[in-house]
């Protein structure tokens, strides 16, 4: 059984110039989600308190939100959880009371004022330093990451496709960003890990085309370079769509099954493959054609050493 | 003959699964509820103890799974939650204020498992339900009582050398000591004398040459920051032991922050007032000569200060301090002969000998006991916390009868609960520095509970789904993958188990969730590649051979890469989030094993090194 079997190699890099133009239009949009929406950072970010409770039927989240207001907490965001009896209780951050308590007092109202007892599922208080540092450390983290690769690949291959392989990386983080954006999703520290994850597996992804470039570079001589590009594309097609698949199985799986709490992490990472897909395919590869890769780029290094030097070497 | 191996390959592959799954094993007995009961600081637990808890477990007709003693601590097993919490209420009630009872989760091990020291994973306060608290240390205020010393040492160091001063203070806002004198040969003296004894202060003097500006070098300010943090980090933890909690962690975490995670902890008021509090005490004589009332319209006299006792009561007291807090070493509650709540304290041999000596001449004067309390306020400081405010209160003031030695009591504590709690902080020991939280995350059981069946299940589905592709779209070869992949989260479970730092949290088994989608590419770059060899008119053994040789430099490189990622990811995540990534790494590389070298030797002991005329991929 095979997905595609092809007879002769698909032209992917006629589309080059229309690939780029979506992609940047895709990423402008991105920005300017961001620039206008913001970014809907969650607890981990801004600080603040979270209070998950469950009770024993499902909720009347008009009367949480009566107690609440009652006890002082009138910017207190009520929402459902997971199911109807999870709720789950926000409150910003604010100068005039001590955070701390903040958690023990809502559960010690909630529990005089409800009928039935509330269990405490879980607290979370951050501090404003917190977040702020963690917003700094997560930009720095996805730096690091990008430049790390940076340099492997460029030490690995060659700089023109080190530069395609960052800019396919940054431009599956930006649209997933601006997803987020866009949709107004909850941005936490799952999230981040979900998209350091996902540069993880979109480089992954880069590597084994260019791998193939390579190749295809020293086994075909007679082709242009757009052909050689199509050539190893098309040779990678199946494995690209099928491990794919696999990963978007699992994560369809994570999607449904592992909890509310898990929702965001899978998201980003259902977007980030789908769009790391293409990028790898499309972007990293149309970059590294329009920066002008040549097959001299790809070849061996020429044995430098001379014949009396190479016999010594023996 | 192309693709055979020898056996002794397939003896160490066989024998590396086996191991693993040694490992692995202890994951699949479930925890029980169990007690913790070890004595308090000197104390012991003997095995009469023993025999008699487990004697009113049984009239109280709580089944206990086990009760023993090891390492001098009892662990007590239950079958549920319920008899687990009924146990300790009997146990607090037997064994009275001089054992500690926690709460804990015992793994069921078997003995041959835990001989071996095979363990179950560590699992994050996320699975196992439990408090994390992040604790920032406020170094200002452990600078600024570093000045305050610095302030009463100079004054004797110039007292004994026989400088005449006219006046020592501190700038807290400049961070600096100014001494002034009369004369300039007098600066000139005082900066040898102080240079003298302390190479790390840093000396100026004023436009006028009569002040001696004394600040603290860099090197010593980093050592008074590290000091003040290494010694909370030992505070807090001798705090966290009072309080009776099973596998607590107090952790270091950069320059200025604490981790503590109190694992089963669901009453977290009890351990922030405990773990925040930086309560220490001070003893200073009541200045009786002083007039109280003009020191109350703000004329307070040059040697003394102003407190307020609880009931408000305004005391003048000598600015110097005869003992702090940090030389008690014992501390227990009790009553008087009144039964009026009291505390009584054990000191130190140098605390001893300070509080003889300042005592010896004070006999017949009174002297009070200050409790000081750091407790955030309204105001938000600079770096988004609130400011701390500091709170000084007299607790008791009483007539020195006689000369104090090592041993004495403390009255006039409001109730026996507030004189448990004062003896519980002054036993740990008064934080150098006060810390807030600035971090806390509490998570119930139930949730925890919860956390980990939803991993269990996404990972089963996760894992079928993938299995039933691969079987499906590669055939036998694709059977070959299945086991490699299954064989992959044996070393993956192994593995976490086996090393000591790694946890496993719900993003960690999202990560384990991932690692099954992923681990697969591997063996799809094989086999594809594979499939091409063979299209190109190559002999089966000729294929095998290419496809896995021409696919490993493919697979190194994305590897590695993703690897990359996941160090990066280590380095700056926290808590759940380091989980991951500790997941991402280890999955990785047994993915990178299990399907490189596990399946090759499976698919040339099923195929290679014979005539085969086509392959079922």
């Amino acid at each position: 059984m095979q997905i595609f079997n092809f007879a002769k190699p698909l032209n992917f890099m006629r589309l080059k110039w229309a690939a780029v133009v979506l992609s940047a239009v895709l990423v402008l949009g991105s920005f300017a989600s961001i620039a206008i929406n913001g970014i809907n950072w969650g607890l981990d970010f801004t600080g603040g308190t979270v209070i998950e409770v469950g009770f024993a039927k499902p909720a009347d989240l008009v009367a949480v939100r009566q107690t609440l207001t009652n006890a002082g907490y009138e910017d207190a965001v009520v929402q459902l959880f997971g199911t109807s009896r999870d709720v789950l209780i926000r409150i910003p951050l604010r100068a005039d009371i001590a955070q701390a308590v903040v958690g023990d007092t809502v559960l010690q109202a909630l529990n005089s004022q409800q009928a039935e007892a509330v269990t405490m599922r879980r607290v979370e208080f951050v501090g404003p330093s917190v977040g702020e540092e963690l917003k700094q450390d997560g930009g720095l983290a996805m730096l690091m990451a990008l430049l790390g690769i940076l340099a492997y690949v460029a030490m690995r291959f060659e700089w023109r496709l080190s530069v395609g392989a960052v800019a396919a990386l940054a431009h599956d983080v930006i649209l997933t960003l601006g997803l987020f954006s866009v949709l107004q999703l909850e941005f936490d520290l799952t999230v981040l890990a979900a998209i350091l994850a996902l540069i993880g597996y979109s480089i992954n992804d880069t590597i084994v085309v260019f791998d193939r470039i390579r190749e295809s570079f020293r086994k075909l001589r007679e082709t242009t370079v757009a052909e050689t590009i199509n050539d190893a594309i098309t040779s990678t097609l199946n494995r690209t769509v099928i491990t794919s698949l696999t990963t978007v199985l699992v994560l369809i799986v994570l999607f449904y099954m592992g909890g509310a709490l898990i929702h965001g992490f899978a998201t980003a990472l259902l977007f980030g493959i789908a769009v790391g897909t293409y990028s790898s395919i499309y972007v990293a590869s149309a970059i590294a054609e329009i920066l002008g890769i040549s097959r001299e780029d790809m070849l061996p290094p020429p044995p430098v050493d001379k014949e009396g030097e190479s016999s010594e070497a023996l | 003959m192309l693709n055979k191996n020898p056996v002794w390959r397939y003896v160490l592959v066989i024998g590396m699964l086996l191991l693993a799954l040694v490992y692995a094993l202890p994951n699949l007995y479930p925890e029980d509820p169990a007690l913790n009961i070890s004595a308090t600081r000197g104390g012991t637990v003997a095995e009469q103890t023993r025999s008699q808890l487990e004697q009113s477990f049984r009239s109280a007709n709580i089944a206990a799974k086990s009760v023993v003693l090891e390492e001098g601590q009892i662990l007590a097993r239950f079958n549920s939650t319920e008899d687990q919490l009924q146990a300790r209420e009997i146990a607090n009630q037997q064994l009275g204020a001089n054992f500690v009872t926690a709460l804990n989760l015992a793994p069921a091990t078997p003995g041959w498992l835990t001989a071996i020291g095979a363990t179950p994973m560590n699992l994050g306060l996320d699975l196992r339900g439990g408090v994390h608290f992040l604790l920032a240390v406020d170094m200002k205020a452990a600078l600024d009582k570093n000045l305050n010393d610095m302030v009463q040492t100079f004054r004797a160091d110039l007292r004994e050398d026989k400088i005449r001063y006219r006046n020592v203070q501190a700038d807290i806002g400049r961070g600096q000591v100014q001494v002034s004198f009369r004369s300039t040969e007098d600066v000139v003296a005082a900066e040898a004398a102080l240079k003298k004894r302390d190479r790390e202060l840093v000396f100026t003097t004023s436009s006028d040459n009569l002040t001696l500006l004394v600040g603290i070098s860099e090197i010593r300010l980093k050592e008074i920051r590290e000091y003040a943090l290494e010694q909370n980090i030992t505070i807090i933890r001798n705090r966290v032991n009072e309080i009776g909690v099973a596998e607590p962690l107090v952790q270091r975490q950069g320059a200025d922050r604490i981790v503590v995670q109190l694992p089963g902890v669901q009453d977290t008021a009890q351990a922030k007032e405990i773990l925040g509090a930086t309560a220490s005490l001070e003893f200073r004589l009541v200045d009786t000569e002083g007039d109280l009332g003009s020191a109350l319209e703000g004329r307070v006299p040059p040697n003394s200060e102003l407190y307020y006792s609880r009931d408000g009561r305004p005391v003048l007291l000598e600015k110097r301090i005869m003992l702090t807090g940090d030389h008690i070493t014992g501390a227990s509650s009790g009553y008087d002969e009144y039964s009026q709540p009291q505390v009584n304290i054990k000191l130190d041999a140098k605390g001893g000998t300070l509080l003889s000596a300042g005592t010896k001449d004070a006999i017949g004067r009174r002297m009070a006991s200050v409790f000081i309390e750091y407790k955030p306020g309204t105001e938000i400081g600079a770096d988004g916390n609130p400011i701390l405010i500091k709170q000084q209160e007299v607790i008791n003031d009483a007539t020195i009868q006689a000369r104090l030695g090592r041993d004495f009591v403390i009255t006039g504590i409001n109730s026996p609960a507030e004189a448990q709690n004062l003896a519980t902080l002054l036993r740990a020991g008064a934080l150098i520095a006060p810390v807030q939280i600035i971090e806390e995350r509490t998570i119930g059981p139930s949730l925890g509970k919860e956390n980990i069946e939803l991993g269990i299940t996404a990972i089963q589905w996760g894992m079928a789904a993938v299995l039933l592709f691969m079987a499906v779209y590669y055939k036998a070869f694709g059977m070959v993958a299945n086991i490699a992949l299954v064989a992959n989260l044996v070393l993956l479970v192994g593995m976490m188990s086996l090393i000591p730092g790694a946890t496993l949290t719900l993003p960690g088994m999202a990560g384990i969730v991932l690692t099954v989608g992923m681990a697969v590419d591997a063996n799809v770059l094989i086999f594809e590649r594979i499939r091409e060899e063979l299209l190109e008119g190559r002999s089966v053994q000729q294929a095998i051979h290419h496809g896995y040789d021409r696919a490993f430099a493919t697979i190194a490189d994305s590897n590695i890469t993703t690897l990359l990622v996941a160090l990066v990811l280590f380095g700056i995540g926290t808590g759940p989030v380091k989980g991951f990534a500790v997941t991402l790494a280890i999955g990785i590389l047994t993915s990178i094993f299990t399907a490189v070298v596990g399946t090759r030797l499976l698919v040339n002991l099923i195929w290679g090194g014979r005539r085969v005329q086509s392959l079922p991929i």
